[in-house]
């Protein structure tokens, strides 16, 4: 789902990055705003956390490949502003110093994995969890629905980046000059994978993160630790 | 950092032993292939996508492993391991900082 240079046109790439720049200054206030010094620490875990999924690379049947990416555990655990900056810092150096996603892209890639995936994750997650509790078997599944929805959110909005390029940037003899199918193929193909195999495994990823952080951590899932209500965790980001 | 994360750390430190699982997978994502595999994936390489695709050329650990050490499986292995752990100390040393700007 990294778009690499050269699929989108400069005049598609560098008004997303433009618009990505005010977006992670507002998360970066957020940051400064919502999460707690001491728990500065699972953030950064946890945006680490991302850019180690993103490499596990998931075999799909006809020879292509996707990954899940992490982004709605750390949005559920922290909000989604610190999830779309952790993943953005993530996405950035993947891009800077592994070649992976495009330089010119880093804008288109920051908004459709990072933020489109953050908030989406986020607030399925919240409607589904609803009233109860974090640790509820209702919370693991909201958390595995959160991931495939939020994952598929992103793919989606990356195949119309894409295939949006192949009708708005032709060559005078009709030749694409970016991406090159049109939008119904690169819808067909980027959902299919993401729907039929990523979403899953993220969803999946989310839902064992979950269990993992009420196992070992109980208390940055429940509300009550602390008298008052207002602990940290989920329901202290918003 | 770590004191109160004991288990977080560990888990990530497993996955990224685990990482190599990731080159198991061979085949090119959706939409990015590299200008070495567009002719054979997708019969061209559109004129505009050719001129911007090389736009950064200074990725020290191209494709997350160390260049020229791609022969065997155990040095991509190898290569990808060193890509997380790099990957994981600059994200990680990138949030302090950045929190630490949120925070001033």
């Amino acid at each position: 789902m990294h778009i690499p240079d050269g699929y989108l046109a400069p005049q598609t790439a560098i008004p997303l990055l433009v618009a990505a720049v005010p977006l992670l200054a507002v998360g970066v206030k957020k940051v400064g705003e919502t999460v707690k010094k001491r728990e500065v620490p699972v953030l950064a875990v946890g945006a680490a956390f991302s850019f180690v999924i993103m490499m596990f690379n998931l075999p799909i049947p006809g020879g292509s490949s996707a990954h899940a990416v992490g982004a709605v555990l750390l949005a559920i655990l922290m909000g989604p502003w610190a999830a779309f900056v952790g993943v953005s810092v993530a996405l950035i150096i993947q891009a800077l110093v592994f070649g992976d996603g495009g330089v010119m892209a880093i804008g288109a890639n920051c908004i459709n994995i990072a933020l489109v995936m953050s908030f989406v994750g986020y607030y399925v997650y919240r409607m589904i969890r609803g009233n109860a509790d974090s640790t509820s078997g209702r919370a693991v599944v909201a958390a595995f629905l959160a991931g495939y929805v939020a994952l598929n959110a992103a793919a989606f909005i990356t195949a119309l980046e894409f295939g949006s390029q192949y009708h708005l940037f032709q060559a005078a003899d009709g030749t694409p000059l970016y991406f090159m199918y049109p939008l119904k193929v690169a819808i067909a193909a980027m959902m299919s994978e993401h729907l039929l195999l990523a979403g899953p495994v993220e969803g999946i990823v989310t839902s064992l993160g979950m269990l993992f952080v009420s196992r070992n951590y109980p208390e940055m899932l429940s509300r009550n630790m602390i008298a008052g209500g207002k602990n940290w965790g989920v329901d202290s980001h918003v | 950092m770590f004191r109160n994360y004991k288990a977080l750390w560990l888990a990530l430190g497993t996955l990224i032993i685990l990482s190599p699982l990731g080159l198991l997978a061979t085949g090119t994502a959706f939409g990015e292939w590299g200008l070495d595999e567009l002719v054979e994936e997708v019969g061209f390489i559109p004129a505009g996508l050719e001129k911007l695709a090389e736009f950064w050329q200074h990725s020290l650990l191209p494709d997350y492993g160390i260049p020229g050490m791609d022969a065997t499986f155990s040095q991509a292995a190898f290569g990808y391991i060193f890509s997380a752990m790099v990957g994981v100390i600059l994200v990680s040393a990138a949030i302090l900082i950045l929190s630490k700007i949120a925070k001033d």
